[in-house]
């Protein structure tokens, strides 16, 4: 009996995961296995075994999860089971940008709005965070400054920042944005600091004794030193931001993910609300996925 | 003789969070236009504080330094540096690193295809024509401090200063260096001076030998000159007696008469 719930929660997981871009719902029995069958094709001598390790152990914590969530909610009437998630989601998919009105529109939509509202907040706090590093970094003066005023704020939950939002714009959607802003600062401007008061006295050196110009010494020698650090500090930022939104979002209403999942909360529909956890792990997943190649390309060997 | 370096009564106080540290005390040295001078001292005497006082890098707490009658005060591209660890910069390629220094120097008067061209050309002098998009990670140590010596060179520098340059490779890729050292040294007339720890290194190059004495406030404790004419062969002066003897006296100096003392400090 279990066995029989057990393949298509499987499935219903890994649809709601690919259904972040918007795709019809695969029956196929095989297709579990299909992300790591394109490797095998290429290499006819390829490594079994460690593929198989690689991609079992992963499938069997989904499915040891999956199958938990099905014992536990067999007799409850409240928590939905994952058979019953699962044709949600494929409701839920299957039209992902309608819009009847403000406070009923699709998932699609809900996820691009939180997603702009994160990338303005975050956009706006690289442009001031980073250069603001840098400064930091640079002039001792400045550094010592402003460290005490960073440490005294950067604990601060960004949710304590929404009120004075709301209350500088008068209005909810730039209060969300001005919180993304306030979370996703505080790593950068560290960051990027300690990336530049780490950057080896030998190369500074090298600029000194060419006698290069302060703007050479910044495109040459401090921002691609420095670039690493940096771009962990956004990768942190970016987690936060994503993190918060959501919070945020429950907070000040409109469309968004997490005024979804808050909406969904008060219709009591709680298919929606674990539809809505699993699409805010692969979009969290995949924004630090893509900062963490971003960061690959960039980083240099030490020599 | 022409004095080109001039350092006069150069004292050297470091202030550390352990308090002031004296290194170096009354240096008196100067070094004549397309000389070649090797300091010579047991590690922490302090030659290589006086290396990067005559680059500039760091001013000293009391005398002086002249370069061509002018005050060190800053590091300039007329008194180029090759840094013991290379200090190429990793994200460049190795043509890159080098047109970084030629840029700044001749940047204003010339060209783009003649700044690339003198870029090849420092690196062609240093044997390193066939690495030129090569990043310094893609290429071994040898090959590093020669692009690394390429740098300093290309910029057609007043004087040219060494920090162990070879200190960190094997034997053979250093004797290697040594003799393309000595060949492009012939060739460009540089003043050089050259921070050292190995003695061979030492007579085969220079003109002079400046031993230090033992830190803390070391000062030059002896000069030595070496009359061997150049072009210098390795393998023949091996057995020259005035090689022997110059040898000799180094060795004197480094180990009888100023041998570590540090280790009963310790």
């Amino acid at each position: 009996m279990v066995s029989a719930v057990f393949h298509s929660p499987t499935q219903a997981m890994l649809d709601a995961k690919s259904g972040v871009k918007p795709v019809g719902v695969a029956p196929a029995e095989a297709k579990p296995v299909q992300p790591a069958a394109p490797a095998p094709a290429a290499k006819p001598s390829y490594d079994w075994p460690a593929l198989g390790m690689k991609v079992f152990p992963p499938l069997i914590g989904v499915a040891l999860l999956i199958g938990i969530w099905a014992l536990l909610t067999m007799k409850s009437t409240t928590f939905p089971t994952p058979a019953a998630t699962f044709a949600e989601a494929i409701k839920v998919f299957s039209d992902p940008f309608y819009s009847k009105g403000p406070n009923d529109q699709g998932i699609g939509w809900n996820i691009l709005f939180s997603l702009e509202r994160v990338a303005l907040g975050f956009g706006m706090a690289a442009l001031v965070g980073i250069p603001l590093g840098f400064m930091i970094g640079r002039f001792e003066v400045l550094n010592r400054m402003v460290s005490p005023l960073i440490s005294l704020l950067r604990p601060v939950s960004p949710l304590a920042w929404l009120p004075i939002g709301l209350l500088v714009f008068k209005a909810a959607n730039p209060a969300a944005i001005w919180t993304i802003f306030i979370c996703s600062i505080w790593p950068m401007i560290i960051n990027t600091a300690v990336g530049v008061q780490r950057v080896p006295i030998d190369y500074l050196n090298v600029a000194r004794v060419l006698n290069l110009s302060e703007w050479k010494v910044i495109t040459r020698i401090l921002f691609p030193a420095v670039l690493p650090y940096m771009l962990t500090g956004v990768r942190l930022s970016v987690s936060t931001a994503w993190l918060v939104i959501v919070a945020a979002e429950m907070l000040t209403g409109g469309v968004g993910i997490g005024f979804w999942v808050w909406d969904e909360w008060n219709n009591l529909n709680v298919q929606h609300i674990l539809i809505a956890i699993f699409v805010i792990g692969v979009v969290g997943l995949l924004l630090e996925q893509m900062l963490v190649s971003v960061a690959k390309r960039f980083t240099y060997d030490e020599v | 003789m022409n004095n080109f370096i001039e350092v006069q009564h150069a004292d050297m106080v470091f202030s550390t969070r352990k308090g002031r540290f004296h290194a170096l005390r009354d240096i008196n040295l100067t070094v004549a236009k397309g000389e070649f001078v090797t300091l010579i001292g047991h590690s922490g005497c302090g030659k290589s504080t006086l290396l990067n006082l005559i680059a500039g890098l760091t001013t000293p707490t009391g005398g002086t330094l002249l370069c061509d009658n002018r005050e060190i005060a800053a590091p300039g591209p007329e008194r180029a540096v090759v840094f013991q660890n290379h200090s190429l910069l990793p994200w460049l390629t190795c043509i890159e690193n080098v047109q970084l220094a030629v840029e700044r120097v001749f940047g204003a008067k010339e060209g783009k295809a003649q700044l690339v061209a003198r870029a090849k050309a420092a690196l062609a002098l240093v044997g390193m024509d066939h690495a030129l998009s090569k990043r310094p990670h893609e290429i071994s140590g040898g090959m590093k401090q020669r692009v690394g010596i390429a740098r300093a060179l290309a910029m057609e520098p007043k004087v040219l200063l060494l920090d162990e340059p070879f200190g960190a490779l094997d034997a053979l890729t250093r004797a290697h260096l040594q003799d393309e050292l000595l060949k492009i040294v012939a060739r460009t007339q540089s003043t050089t001076v050259m921070v050292t720890h190995d003695v061979d290194e030492a007579v085969l190059l220079s003109d002079r030998i400046v031993m230090m004495t033992n830190g803390p406030a070391a000062t030059i404790g002896e000069v030595l000159t070496v009359e061997l004419e150049r072009p210098r062969n390795r393998v023949e002066l091996a057995e020259d007696s005035r090689y022997v003897h110059c040898r000799k006296e180094v060795l004197d100096f480094l180990y009888t008469r100023h041998g570590r003392i540090d280790k009963q400090a310790a």
